[in-house]
């Protein structure tokens, strides 16, 4: 799949609660075909404690509108920065980058995440919509003031929610909801991205459960085009590039040794 | 337009640019952002004897305007390279050099005796001065005895061009450069990346899981352009720079202080894009000062 570096223009920059945001960027040229799973590296701005570019999961596409969505959770001054972009501003990007998830032909489909770990699970559920599956959605925030778009994902698939401190939907994290106490598992296929502890977890729920489980590992990255080696995680395999043979990895085939 | 032609060791450059290894992969990584053959050069990701599987992760730290990594020689090894990759890369239409790096004195004249007989490799940059390895790599490179014992063993099963890649992180640069220049090196390349470390005062742990790694970028320029200018003082062989070369302007400076060709590294990271547009600068640059042939401005640092 051909990349490409170029500015985009930002077109929206909506914030959800006070930690997270959406940014609506539009394309110079028309986008290629993105899958749900792959990611950009943006290029912050030049300042000497931003240097790298940081990666982030494409949250929508919009072809019609030739614009493509983040949803990024403010950790330090790279991502403040996006935070304070206005519309019209630029933003280089590199895209679209790494693998994707695999897509089913048919069968039901549980699309599990944790915080800005959401962020592919929206353009999946609008992809497998688009392949005739409504999947199951399984969100997890750390209260009931940082649940957000829970209607977006309507759209797509039905929506069950948790949170840490239960203010809102069961309380605990997405493998303590009562979905996960079923046996067998109503799902051919599970889906995850969140923080690595949570996909841990997950995955290892899967697999005691026999279903087929995949994962978007988020491991800190300098090129995301598969030069530096520095984003690599132990597999059946040995060291692969999370930036290019993943960042999406069947679950049982990675030691998760490096990634808690 | 000005002449950007190099010729250094009997080589002929297009242009003195040229990317660094480790950098830029085997240059088919970047086959989607330009032609590679619009380079002078590629100096290819690290060849060892055997599968190298590198260092735990995480193996980088973002520091202030640059980088640290210890990815410790990742690579599938000289068979892999030369049965797998070689056939990709060698008729692009830049020259094609092997960093070659080992553990062992035997390990480093195996490979480059494997890499001797590849027709489309014309140069090898031996690599002693990697920080991230257990054995090897930078031992060699900083203590001028053992410098001059592994450039002399490869030298004498090398024909072909040898550049010696040297460690920043000595006492004096030039005891080091004159060591290899004695055990045969044609060309130097300096400088690898400094030792540095990162901490998480949060977590009150290491960044990177060997504690210390090599740092890059912008932030190690100052003292790359420094150890070019002395060496380029004390050695009659050509140099080949590298630093935190981010655009056309540093590969200017460090061509004025001495080198003759340029090694784009990190910036390839940041802006896939970097290096021709570096080529195109340097282009502008000599137009501008009325300068015919880029090979004017080696070492032609005005110092009164």
């Amino acid at each position: 799949m051909k990349k490409f570096a170029l500015d985009f223009k930002v077109v929206g920059n909506k914030r959800l609660n006070t930690r997270h945001f959406v940014l609506e960027l539009q394309a110079p040229v028309p986008l290629p075909e993105i899958l749900p799973g792959q990611f950009v590296q943006v290029l912050v701005h030049n300042s000497p404690s931003t240097f790298l570019r940081r990666p982030f999961s494409i949250h929508f596409v919009d072809y019609a509108k030739n614009t493509l969505k983040l949803l990024v959770q403010t950790k330090g001054e790279g991502t403040r920065h996006m935070g304070m972009l206005k519309t019209g501003d630029n933003l280089n990007m590199v895209y679209p980058l790494g693998n994707s998830f695999s897509v089913p032909s048919s069968g039901k489909v549980l699309l599990a995440g944790g915080g800005a770990g959401v962020a592919p699970l929206m353009f999946m559920g609008d992809f497998l919509n688009r392949k005739n599956i409504r999947p199951d959605f399984l969100v997890g925030f750390r209260s009931a003031d940082e649940v957000s778009q829970i209607d977006e994902y309507s759209k797509f698939g039905k929506v069950f929610l948790c949170t840490d401190d239960g203010s809102m939907g069961e309380k605990g994290f997405v493998t303590q909801h009562p979905l996960f106490r079923q046996n067998p598992l109503p799902y051919d296929r599970i889906y995850c991205c969140g923080p690595d502890a949570m996909m841990h977890a997950v995955a290892k729920l899967a697999a005691e459960k026999g279903v087929p489980c995949e994962v978007s590992l988020e491991n800190y990255m300098a090129c995301g085009y598969g030069v530096c080696l520095c984003c690599i995680t132990q597999t059946d395999k040995g060291n692969e590039r999370v930036c290019v043979e993943g960042p999406v990895f069947d679950a049982s085939r990675l030691k998760w040794q490096s990634n808690g | 337009m000005a002449d950007l032609n190099i010729n250094i060791a009997g080589m002929q450059f297009k242009n003195p640019v040229t990317t660094a290894s480790g950098c830029f992969g085997y240059g088919e990584e970047f086959k989607d952002f330009y032609d590679p053959g619009l380079l002078g050069g590629i100096f290819v990701k690290a060849v060892t004897g055997s599968n190298r599987e590198g260092n735990k992760y995480p193996r980088m730290a973002e520091t202030p305007s640059g980088m640290l990594n210890s990815v410790g020689l990742q690579n599938k090894g000289v068979d892999n390279f030369c049965k797998v990759i070689y056939p990709k890369i060698k008729d692009f239409n830049a020259q094609i050099i092997v960093n070659v790096s080992g553990s062992t004195i035997e390990e480093y004249v195996k490979v480059a005796e494997r890499i001797n007989e590849l027709e489309g490799i014309p140069a090898i940059e031996l690599n002693i001065s990697c920080p991230n390895v257990k054995e090897g790599g930078m031992a060699f490179g900083v203590v001028p005895a053992t410098a001059t014992e592994v450039t002399r063993a490869v030298r004498d099963v090398y024909k072909k061009v040898l550049m010696v890649k040297l460690s920043p992180n000595v006492t004096s640069i030039t005891e080091i450069a004159k060591a290899v220049v004695d055990g045969g090196a044609d060309v130097l390349t300096l400088i690898n990346t400094l030792l540095g470390m990162a901490i998480n005062a949060e977590t009150q742990r290491p960044v990177i899981s060997t504690v210390t790694g090599g740092l890059s970028g912008p932030a190690i320029k100052p003292v790359a352009l420094r150890m070019v200018w002395q060496v380029f003082k004390a050695v009659k062989i050509p140099i080949v720079g590298i630093g935190g070369i981010m655009n056309a302007a540093a590969a200017i400076e460090f061509m004025l202080a001495g080198s003759s060709m340029i090694q784009v590294g990190t910036a390839n990271f940041i802006d896939p894009m970097a290096a021709p547009k570096i080529v195109e600068g340097i282009s502008e640059y000599l137009d501008r000062h009325n300068i015919a042939s880029a090979r004017d401005i080696i070492g032609a640092l005005k110092v009164c």
